[in-house]
């Protein structure tokens, strides 16, 4: 997994790449927490669009993200989801849970 | 009576949670074999994924270099009973026995993190087992593929 992170005033974009699982969701937990409790970036955009698979680890490190930034007043949004991770959110019911979009134009819109 | 099956592969792995993308690259493939559709072949690949971390985690506590085996068998089923037919996946290792309670998932109603593994391999799986036998824990699960639809013949014949 990759990540790069393209950063503006008051908000990122985290570019992810490769497959999220129990191996590497913990690196993911600590740059989605670092910027949401340390940083205090008001906005940031997930770009899942070449995530491959996701773990309930991931989901998890996603989870623990919304929840941070809920109690940071920060947004945390997500777009250009795969059939697979699409599929492993509706499996966890979160779909409605996080903000998604399909892709980054509708993100920075919203 | 257990349907005829044959033996497709038998992986020998370590509790290294890098282990596991090659697992998943190997598992998608024997699922091609089988002739599973895409997305029953995501959720093999994900309910197997997931078991093995389970393993990691729950049975080994974290600590690498700790035997675990995976075996798939191909099930052939038999000519009464077509949706037989499918991948049987066993997962063998020899860390703590599982609490049987621990095995029931969580409400998903709760949003927390956490606890949605064995959630995601009983909604993908259509046989769940768990045993504990001569001090190892064994997760038997089983996806069948779907009947296929008949042929519809053309019109006239």
């Amino acid at each position: 997994m990759q990540i790069a992170a393209r950063p503006s005033p008051g908000w990122v974009i985290l570019d992810i790449a490769g497959d999220i699982d129990l191996a590497n969701s913990p690196a993911m937990r600590k740059v989605l927490l670092g910027e949401i409790k340390e940083k205090h970036t008001r906005k940031v955009f997930l770009n899942l669009k070449n995530v491959r698979y996701i773990d309930s680890s991931g989901i998890a490190s996603l989870v623990e993200g919304l929840k941070a930034s809920r109690d940071n007043g920060a947004r945390l949004i997500l777009y250009g989801l795969s059939n697979s991770v699409r599929e492993v959110m509706e499996l966890s019911r979160l779909q409605k849970i996080f903000e998604i979009y399909d892709s980054e134009e509708q993100a920075l819109a919203s | 009576m257990q349907p005829p099956a044959e033996l497709l592969l038998r992986l020998y792995l370590e509790s290294n949670p890098d282990a596991l993308c090659m697992v998943r690259a190997t598992l998608q493939r024997a699922t091609e074999v089988v002739h599973f559709p895409e997305a029953d072949s995501r959720a093999i690949v994900r309910s197997v994924d997931e078991a093995l971390a389970n393993v990691i985690r729950h049975a080994y506590k974290g600590q690498g270099g700790l035997p675990i085996e995976v075996t798939c068998r191909r099930l052939f089923g038999d000519s009464e009973r077509k949706s037989s037919k499918g991948l049987e996946i066993v997962l063998s290792d020899a860390g703590i026995a599982a609490d049987p309670k621990k095995l029931r998932g969580r409400p998903l109603e709760e949003i927390r993190p956490g606890g949605l593994g064995l959630h995601f391999i009983k909604q993908s799986m259509d046989v769940v087992e768990f045993r504990r036998k001569n001090g190892r824990n064994l997760l038997r699960m089983v996806k069948y593929l779907a009947p296929s639809k008949p042929e519809e013949k053309p019109e006239g014949d």
